[in-house]
């Protein structure tokens, strides 16, 4: 390989490294002082975007000048600003002291919402966006062409850089985020108004996040996936470098260009998968990014949240768990339509209470379970259509392909805890996702596999229901009774305090490795079941979406409750299917619930149940 | 005529189900230091926190300088001019002397000198020679002075002082009883939680106990010091 | 006879020498407590001997067995039981629970997934609580408790695996003076009766001087002074670096009901 080649590829590397810098230096700060990990920061980088792709071309109309197409850019990243203020003041304000699981879902929920709000204003098609004038030649480097706009883009990290260094070092704004960063409940008490600088965080935050989105217009169009793929980059940045640090952020970036501009050339096709081994083994050795330090811990203990004791069935839940039993049986009695639903139903409670046992069992926030519910039933699909053998054998390897898989990415998972252990479960399902949809010999890619057929005794509907049925209800009643066991007490000991758990002799570690490994087989069962009930598998299966339709259905149903996930899968999954079909507007519609019921509803249906029943009749 | 800055009555707190504080009641006269005594989990950082806005007031009222001030915004009473200096000192290790003083800057009230950094620095002249140090990397005692110097940064009428002397050696508690002494020259009003009857004998002028979320007893700090029923039944040993 | 022997312990913090060749022996039944100021290396000898810090060199023996660097649950399983500055209990447990929980782990049953943990050990556990005064109060939440009975659960917690040893951790902090006293007069007899070893820090003169019965001083990672608290009380180097004054007082308070 000539040096010119690679000088090249490392200047192309430090240009991406330098655009995600830019991006990934607003997550990193908005999370420094508001403690909320904001999903919507995509949203921000692809309104951008957008509205770079609109505002820029109008400006170039009056000048063909490089002024107007900076201030245009510019002037898109203080509209997206802006937009982070009125998050900040109608959302995020009220969910500062919500568990982490409920703020990630709450700004998924705004994710969902812009996607669907995008579509409206700017249509369906990608906008390319006009170059740069000015910088649209190339630029000659040892007999290699590269673009002047990419070594523009090299120069901008640093420069961000050095701006951002000299607003927290020589600004009083700048020395209150940092000072609000390590304890902001002190800053406050010190007279500071925290609204005020919270809301100028976000407006910091998601200016750059929209200065990364505008500045890529000459590089790419704009299009409506730019969110959810740039914030998974984003969020492994900030993992890395260490969250709260913008230092780290630069650092981390730099890495992780460098490694796709190389990583390029030597697998081509797993970048992506390179990348998360990298976060994976920063993270092993040093579990809080390079420059991060670990969370303080919080003053005064309180009160996890999820199940505290999981206590004896009364009479209301046993008459409860009849009811929904019979329904579930009888449900043939009705339609196909109904015992469609119905066996979809079982498949996510499983899938949803297998979840809980992690979060409201075990305190590990996953962000990231569809990947055992989609390995589950790729490995079933796959033993079906690619080995032709039969169903009963493909559902015995559902639950161990989901185990195993959890098994690998739980060794280190397991390494963290808090919202870095939630972006790690995300990463690993991202490349899990990454590996099926690429893969496309053997998965189909994007399009999937069709002919996962139950085996001729299960074929009709009616009995797939029913062995569906028996499945799904052994496991969760398997799961519960975990829940009461040693074992998942000894989950909840370690959630309470791993400190003290370690000290009476726990390997907490190890246990919440076993738990991890136990649940994601209990999702792929569900995974490999709802394979049968399709007759096809598709990359959707394993992809964040899907794990924020098992989170929604245990925050549903109350993570709190042992058994209150399985309502929460009921209602959900069949609140979709009705309202799918109905709308183009499901996203906007699913975004605002899942707001709604962080900010109203947060103990779910069962927590609703239990208080209904304390009043006073 | 005694002119009260600070006026509580009533108060009621807690944490989530459970209750601290059940109504208490209490005066701050201007210039004084009052010593808020009592076992610990007796509630004085509660009423502390409380009085500060820290933690929402259940129930009762909270006067200063003349305006209620229970429910309010923590930043609007600090504004208000009474400050605050935790027990857990929460410093901000990442940020250097002079950057913890900027946080707490806050313009003087017309009429007073204002607290500036070279005056502090005159006060606890150990800070004055590590100005640009990390916080972090100072010592448990000159981080107590650095959490003192930077709540007088923003020039308060009255501070709320809770336990300066947990966790410090000795010979660093008496330098802290030396500068209570000292805000209470510059005419600060200071409200001292403290287990230490020592402590509290070196600073204050009066004592409250505190039991079991009440006041149960106030007198001057004398009175206390010679009354070993009332020490016993609240205090120590 | 000798249980604990710690031999020439150092640990280092970038260039800082937190502790420097510390050495010294505990026998079993004795309660030997570390005293000295902030800073001075107290917490990091404590945190080596119990597992959470790996010393960068010396050594660490128990009852004769080599357990330096040794994990702190590895250390549980060969008799160290350990109580912290802030009480750790798991909150969503009962009193009960709480104990019943450390016995399950004792008894290496934390894997089981079909028993039913609540009602594994009770009685063990309501023995356990009733020699620590608890045992009215079994079924209560433990996040209802005062802050003292929380840490009398925690050291049945910690007697849950019948352990030769005690690491505590300043165990009166944030205790009421008088909840203090009694802690202290439960955790001295519990350790006399049973010959447990109790190695402890501790910022509250009367306690160390009411229940030691050896005293190690910490100065900047190293030991100044030890022996008994009448050696340590009188030792003019240690007034001068430790105590001032209001602590010398408070360390002749603490024996004045016993001398006079």
């Amino acid at each position: 390989m000539e040096w010119s080649f690679l000088l090249v590829q490392a200047l192309s590397g430090l240009a991406s490294a330098s655009s995600l810098f830019v991006i990934a230096s607003g997550l990193t700060i908005v999370f420094g002082v508001t403690r909320i990990v904001n999903f919507a920061h995509g949203s921000f980088y692809m309104l951008g975007a957008y509205l770079a792709v609109t505002i820029v071309p109008w400006l170039l109309e009056f000048d063909r000048s490089p002024t107007l197409f900076f201030v245009g850019v510019l002037a898109s990243a203080l509209v997206v600003g802006l937009l982070g203020v009125a998050m900040e003041m109608l959302l995020l304000r009220r969910i500062y002291r919500v568990p982490e699981l409920f703020q990630l879902l709450a700004t998924f929920g705004v994710v969902l919402i812009v996607q669907d709000l995008v579509q409206l204003a700017w249509g369906p098609m990608d906008i390319p966006g006009p170059r740069a004038p000015g910088l649209r030649h190339g630029v000659t480097i040892l007999d290699q062409r590269f673009p002047a706009y990419e070594l523009f883009l090299i120069v901008v990290g640093p420069a961000v850089l050095a701006l951002l260094w000299l607003l927290m070092h020589r600004t009083r704004f700048g020395v209150l985020i940092r000072a609000a960063t390590q304890d902001r409940e002190m800053v406050g008490a010190l007279g500071v108004n925290q609204a005020m600088l919270f809301t100028g965080t976000l407006f910091l935050g998601a200016a750059l996040a929209g200065l990364g989105g505008a500045l890529q217009i000459p590089r790419i169009s704009a299009n409506a996936h730019m969110d959810l793929s740039v914030i998974t980059e984003a969020f492994v940045v900030t993992v890395i470098g260490g969250m709260g640090s913008v230092p780290g952020a630069f650092i981390a970036a730099l890495l992780i260009g460098l490694l796709q501009a190389f990583g390029v050339l030597i697998f081509p096709k797993i970048t992506l998968v390179l990348v998360f081994l990298l976060m994976a083994a920063v993270l092993v050795v040093k579990p809080w990014g390079l420059l991060g330090r670990p969370e303080a811990a919080a003053g005064r203990a309180v009160l996890p949240e999820g199940i505290l004791d999981p206590g004896r069935m009364d009479w209301a839940g046993k008459v409860l768990a009849v009811v929904a039993l019979a329904v579930m049986l009888a449900l043939p009695l009705i339609d196909a339509y109904a015992v469609k639903v119905g066996t979809e139903v079982l498949i996510f409670a499983l899938a949803a209470v297998s979840l809980n046992f992690l979060v409201g069992n075990g305190g590990i926030v996953s962000f990231g379970h569809a990947a055992y519910f989609g390995l589950g039933a790729y490995g079933a699909g796959l033993l079906v259509v690619k080995a032709g053998l039969p169903m009963e054998p493909a559902l015995i390897a559902a639950p161990i392909a989901g185990g195993l898989a959890a098994a690998l990415f739980g060794f280190f998972v397991v390494r963290l805890s808090g919202i870095y252990l939630a972006m790690l479960t995300m990463a690993f399902a991202q490349i899990a996702y990454a590996v099926v949809f690429q893969w496309v010999e053997v998965t189909g890619g994007d399009n999937g596999l069709v002919g996962v057929w139950p085996s001729h005794w299960a074929a009709s509907r009616e009995v797939y229901h029913y062995l569906t049925a028996v499945l799904t209800l052994a496991a969760i009643v398997f799961l519960r009774r975990v829940i009461h066991a040693p074992f998942g007490a000894t989950l909840r000991a370690a959630r309470d305090s791993a400190q003290r758990a370690d000290a009476i002799g726990i390997d907490v570690r190890m246990h919440r490795w076993l738990g991890f490994t136990l649940a994601g087989a209990a999702a792929g069962l569900a995974g490999g079941l709802y394979a049968f009930s399709k007759g096809s598998i598709d990359p959707t299966l394993l992809g964040i979406p899907m794990s924020v339709d098992f989170l929604s259905m245990i925050l549903l149903g109350g993570i709190q409750s042992v058994l209150g996930p399985v309502a929460g899968a009921a209602a959900f999954h069949s609140l979709k299917d009705f309202f799918l079909p109905l709308t183009d507007h499901w996203r906007l519609l699913l975004g605002l619930s899942i707001i709604a019921m962080v900010l109203v509803f947060p103990r779910g249906l069962a927590g609703a149940f239990a208080s209904l029943r304390r009043r006073p009749a | 005529m005694v002119d009260t800055v600070l006026d509580v009555t009533g108060l009621r707190a807690g944490y989530g189900p459970a209750e601290v504080l059940f109504g208490v009641d209490l005066t701050l006269a201007r210039g004084e230091v009052a010593a808020l005594m009592g076992r610990n989990g007796a509630g004085k950082s509660t009423t502390l926190k409380a009085i500060m806005g820290l933690l929402t007031p259940r129930a009762g009222t909270v006067r200063f300088a003349g305006q209620e001030i229970a429910g309010m915004a923590p930043y609007r009473i600090a504004r208000l001019g009474l400050g605050y200096v935790p027990e857990e000192r929460r410093i901000f290790t990442d940020l250097t002397v002079m950057e913890n003083l900027a946080v707490g800057r806050r313009a003087a009230p017309p009429g007073r000198e204002a607290w500036t950094p070279e005056r502090l620095f005159a006060f606890f002249p150990n800070l004055a020679e590590m100005r640009h140090r990390r916080a972090g990397a100072m010592s448990g005692g000159e981080q107590q002075m650095l959490t003192i110097a930077r709540t007088l940064m923003g020039n308060p009428e009255a501070v709320l002082l809770d336990e300066p002397s947990e966790g410090l050696a000795p010979v660093i508690v008496e330098q802290m009883a030396d500068a209570v002494l000292r805000m209470k020259d510059e005419g600060l009003a200071v409200l001292v939680s403290e287990q230490n009857l020592d402590f509290a004998a070196a600073v204050a002028d009066r004592a409250l106990i505190l039991e079991k979320g009440t006041v149960r007893w106030q007198g001057d700090i004398a009175t206390l010091e010679a009354d070993e029923d009332i020490r016993r039944a609240y205090l120590t040993v | 006879m000798t249980l604990l022997a710690v031999e020439g312990l150092t640990k280092r913090f970038g260039g800082v020498l937190a502790a420097k060749s510390v050495s010294f022996a505990l026998d079993e039944g004795e309660m030997l407590a570390i005293i000295g100021p902030n800073g001075a290396g107290k917490s990091t000898t404590f945190n080596m001997v119990g597992g959470q810090l790996r010393p960068d060199g010396g050594s660490v023996m128990l009852a004769g067995k080599d357990v330096t660097g040794l994990p702190s649950r590895a250390l549980c399983r060969m008799g160290v039981g350990r109580t912290f500055q802030v009480a750790q209990t798991f909150l969503s447990f009962s009193v009960l629970g709480n104990v019943q929980m450390a016995l399950l782990a004792h008894h290496g049953q934390t894997r089981q997934l079909l028993s039913d943990a609540a009602v594994m050990h009770r009685d063990a556990a309501l023995a356990l609580l009733d020699r620590v005064g608890m045992a009215a109060q079994a079924g209560r939440p433990i996040g209802e408790l005062a802050y003292g009975d929380v840490k009398r659960v925690e050291l049945a917690i910690a007697l849950a695996a019948a352990p030769r040893l005690l690491l505590m951790d300043e165990p009166t902090a944030g205790m009421a003076p008088s909840e203090r006293t009694a802690l202290m007069a439960l955790v001295a007899g519990i350790a006399r009766a049973e010959r447990i070893g109790v190695l402890f820090t501790e910022h509250d003169m009367d306690a160390v001087f009411a229940h030691a019965d050896r005293i190690l001083v910490l100065v900047r990672g190293e030991i100044i002074a030890r022996g008994s608290p009448e050696e340590v009380r009188a030792d003019p180097e240690v007034q001068r670096v430790y105590l001032g004054h209001s602590g010398t007082r408070a360390a002749g308070r603490a024996r004045r009901p016993v001398h006079g």
